[in-house]
């Protein structure tokens, strides 16, 4: 009786929730940012975790894909970040306001 | 089973000394009032789910968050921490009020639910073993070249879009100039 893969998605899936309520609490869009990166992340553990307990390769480079993603959208959000802190020196998502009404 | 038993195996005790600071260092990074702790602890959590995949076999998925999260994607964060001058120290304004946090969590104990449930629902409580052998980076590359050609194809343009729109709207606009 070792470890399961169902042990790996059971932690993934605590570690998505957390993410989750990190996004839900944070106000700094930095942290957010980081937040979103524990979700993703707990993703692919899952993805790694069912493609190795299914003898499936796919998971893997599911895993993989979602790991490039995630390179993608942090240079974006960063950038976007950037951009906003030039108009309005704060990182605070509560002030970034002007949409609402 | 019982717990006795569970305890006996080592890779259990290998997985309890991965998964317990990873679950620290996560819940560390969404609670913690100081922004560049904040980012350690991610840098704990991302190598505890490292050390993770290395323990799944997947080696190439483990290596490469090494060399792209702990090493690239935290470096991208310390860099915005810097450009978006967050304080050092502890700061007061970087979570919400208590007031928000009850939604908050009841909105994550249940995104727990419904991630548990389809887990469980699609796998069920039976135990499958783990392989034994690590997979061979030669067989993903393998899988990537020829059933995932396209997506392969279109994660690089998303990567390329990515390159240039960072470049695009990080980029200070600059007067035109008068010839």
């Amino acid at each position: 009786m070792i470890v399961t893969p169902g042990w790996y998605m059971a932690l993934a899936a605590v570690l998505f929730s957390i993410g989750g309520a990190g996004v839900l609490v944070r106000r700094n869009a930095l942290v957010m940012f980081m937040s979103i990166e524990l979700m993703l992340n707990s993703v692919n553990l899952t993805f790694v975790a069912a493609g190795t307990g299914l003898g499936l390769i796919e998971g893997q480079v599911a895993a993989l894909f979602v790991i490039v993603v995630a390179a993608a959208e942090v240079t974006i959000g960063l950038a976007i970040l950037v951009a906003v802190f030039r108009g309005r020196a704060t990182a605070n998502v509560d002030e970034l306001s002007s949409l609402g009404g | 089973m019982t717990i006795g038993d569970w305890l006996t195996e080592s890779a259990n005790w290998a997985f309890l000394f991965l998964a317990i600071p990873t679950f620290v260092a996560s819940v560390m990074v969404v609670s913690s009032r100081n922004v560049v702790r904040a980012v350690l602890y991610l840098v704990i959590a991302l190598g505890g789910s490292a050390a993770l995949f290395l323990m799944l076999g997947a080696e190439f998925v483990g290596w490469t968050v090494v060399l792209v999260y702990i090493g690239a994607v935290i470096i991208l964060f310390l860099i915005g921490i810097m450009i978006t001058r967050a304080p050092l120290t502890k700061s007061v304004d970087l979570s919400h009020p208590i007031s928000a946090k009850a939604p908050a969590a009841l909105l994550s104990v249940l995104l727990f639910g419904v991630v548990a449930w389809a887990v469980v629902e699609s796998f069920g409580l039976e135990t499958i073993p783990l392989p034994e052998e690590a997979t061979r980076t030669g067989e993903i590359g393998l899988s990537i070249f020829t059933s995932w050609v396209i997506p392969f194809e279109v994660v690089s343009f998303v990567l390329l879009a990515a390159l240039i729109g960072g470049i695009v709207l990080a980029r200070k606009d600059e007067p035109a100039e008068v010839p």
